[in-house]
């Protein structure tokens, strides 16, 4: 149904750097899912739709599902009912060797970073070009240039058990991001990082927004991570740097919605400021902490 | 859920396993330095404990055996009486036990802190199959290198034998080494090479089967860890005996 619909270049930009409205193509449907752990229901007919170059913020309390959207997303669990669809495919029945071909499509930071205890940090963020067998020469260029986007370059020989927390979940975003896949899922990447950090991650899925075109996922518990990434673009300027602009008043992100889950349902879901001003009680109590 | 419908259904993900490892085998990438590498860890790790079980085996059949022997004037035989035992038994239980209890334990161990440290979800979020990365390689080296091991375990047996029944006993060595000889025909070296491949199959298919489905934590891995070498250890000695009769049936029988 969304098949037809062509985005003009991909960037959703016209030459200014303003945005022109497109229609988004899915790269995310859940239709009609559920889910339960034993007799513990997870998620009851959830149904959204993540379109190409979008982000969207989950949100929602501890427990509520968040990663698990993001697992079954990866086929890493399977819905107990529903559809779920990634860039068209259904891949609710999709066997082990399919998913392998969706899989390398996504980009997944782990909430906990998830490493490999036995690799380097460098062994761990070229492990995907590993396995696809690319040349040595391009793995370090390569793996050179993430680190230094996520800011460690100087880690680079050191084994995961030596980083900091911040530091891993920093090598686990360097990672997902090697070989510029589609989608990203972000599993709470700031969590426990300093401001600037935490600021430069944000930088990072505005950037992948709306310079790469890549759809994500960015589950969080917190509220500025939401205000950078709804209210800031980012645009090329005349010497190819990248900078970051106030989208304003006149402009809204038509590319970034909030969906906020409670008890197995989508409570919420629409732009960042509609969340602000809602009168929800609940949602009154998420963002301002009482 | 009642014990039988436990173990069919065990049973079922083990083979299951054991079947996406054996389809991966056909598709690239081959992970052959991982192989490399865990045929070091099987192997080359394994060796010391392996040779030390081999001898002190070995040495102490001599031992018990030697004066029963004498008894009926036939310590001459004593040789074969090790060889017999130790090429087609005990070399090749023993090195299984021996290798479940080093090798078993630390497979289901790491690979179940993978799961629980979500290590083996990222694996597969990164598009690479945790049966083709992690066991296949690991199953490889243990059919590769249980046999070897085995062979060098029925070899310093048979060196620890020939030790004790010259030294305590003053046996002759050229007549323990004849004896030896008639001990080792072909049929008991098959059966000595065969029964480890099939020890290896149950060591790498029941630890990775066994630490992949490590559910709980850290408590989780150190009960898996004890069951992988529990449960290798027991299927190894259940299955040497019925190992023993079918090939007993295949090639026949020559004893003393
Ligand atoms: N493998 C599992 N088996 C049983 N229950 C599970 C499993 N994984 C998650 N759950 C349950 O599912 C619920 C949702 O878990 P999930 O990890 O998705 O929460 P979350 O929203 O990401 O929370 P947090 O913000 O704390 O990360 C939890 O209540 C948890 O108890
Ligand atoms: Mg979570």
């Amino acid at each position: 149904m969304f098949e037809d619909i062509t985005v003009s270049n991909g960037s959703g930009m016209n030459g200014n750097g303003a945005r022109v409205p497109v229609a988004p193509r899915p790269a995310i449907e859940f239709r009609n899912v559920d889910l339960a752990f034993d007799d513990q229901v997870i998620l009851s007919d959830v149904s959204f739709c993540v379109g190409r170059g979008e982000t969207r913020f989950v949100l929602g309390g501890s427990g509520t599902g968040k990663s698990t959207v993001i697992k079954l997303i990866l086929g890493l669990i399977k819905p107990d009912a529903g559809k779920i669809f990634v860039e068209g495919e259904d891949i609710t029945e999709f066997d082990d060797v399919e998913l392998m071909r969706i899989r390398k499509k996504i980009g997944m930071v782990f909430q906990e970073g998830a490493l490999f205890d036995s690799l380097s940090v460098y062994e761990n963020v070229a492990y995907r070009l590993h396995e696809a067998g690319v040349d040595e020469d391009e793995v370090e260029h390569e793996v050179r240039r993430m680190l230094q986007f996520v800011d460690l370059e100087d880690a680079i020989d050191k084994m995961p058990i030596e980083l900091s927390g911040g530091m891993r979940r920093r090598v686990g975003i360097a990672r997902a991001l090697v070989g510029d896949p589609n989608i990203v899922l972000f599993d709470e990447p700031t969590a426990g990082l300093d401001p600037p950090t935490a600021r430069t991650i944000c930088e990072l899925a505005i950037k992948l927004r709306d310079i790469e075109d890549v759809s994500s996922i960015f589950v969080t518990h917190e509220m500025n991570n939401l205000d950078y990434i709804s209210s800031e673009y980012a645009v090329i300027d005349r010497e190819g740097k990248v900078q970051y602009e106030f989208a304003g008043e006149t402009y809204c992100l038509l590319n970034t919605k909030v969906m906020m889950l409670l008890k197995g349902d989508i409570w919420f879901t629409g732009r960042g400021e509609e969340l602000k001003a809602s009168q929800d009680n609940y949602i009154r109590k998420f963002i301002n902490g009482k | 859920m009642n014990p039988l419908k436990h173990f069919l259904l065990e049973l079922q993900e083990v083979t299951g396993l054991l079947w996406r490892v054996l389809k991966g085998l056909r598709k690239r990438p081959r992970y052959f330095a991982e192989m490399i590498q865990q045929m070091d860890q099987v192997g080359v790790g394994s060796l010391g404990i392996v040779v030390l079980t081999g001898f002190f085996t070995g040495g102490v059949l001599i031992l018990q055996a030697y004066p029963t022997l004498q008894y009926y004037g036939a310590q001459s035989n004593a040789g074969q009486g090790v060889a017999t035992s130790l090429i087609r038994e005990l070399g090749p239980v023993l090195t299984a036990l021996m290798v479940a209890g080093r090798v078993g334990s630390s497979i289901s161990a790491e690979l179940g802190s993978m799961v629980v440290s979500q290590q083996i979800e990222a694996m597969r979020a990164l598009g690479t199959s945790p049966a083709r990365k992690l066991v296949t390689p690991r199953l490889v080296a243990l059919l590769v290198c249980l046999p070897l091991l085995t062979i060098a375990a029925d070899f310093f047996g048979l060196l620890g034998g020939g030790i004790v029944a010259n030294q305590i006993y003053g046996l002759d060595t050229n007549v323990y080494i004849s004896s030896v000889r008639t001990g080792t025909d072909i049929n008991a070296l098959i059966t000595g090479v065969i029964k480890p491949i099939f020890f290896g199959l149950i060591i790498g298919l029941v630890s990775c089967h066994k630490g992949l489905t490590t559910k709980g934590g850290t408590v989780g891995v150190g009960v898996s860890t004890t069951q992988a070498v529990v449960i290798s250890s027991i299927c190894i000695i259940i299955s040497d005996f019925f190992l023993s009769k079918v090939l007993q049936s295949l090639m026949g029988t020559t004893l003393f």
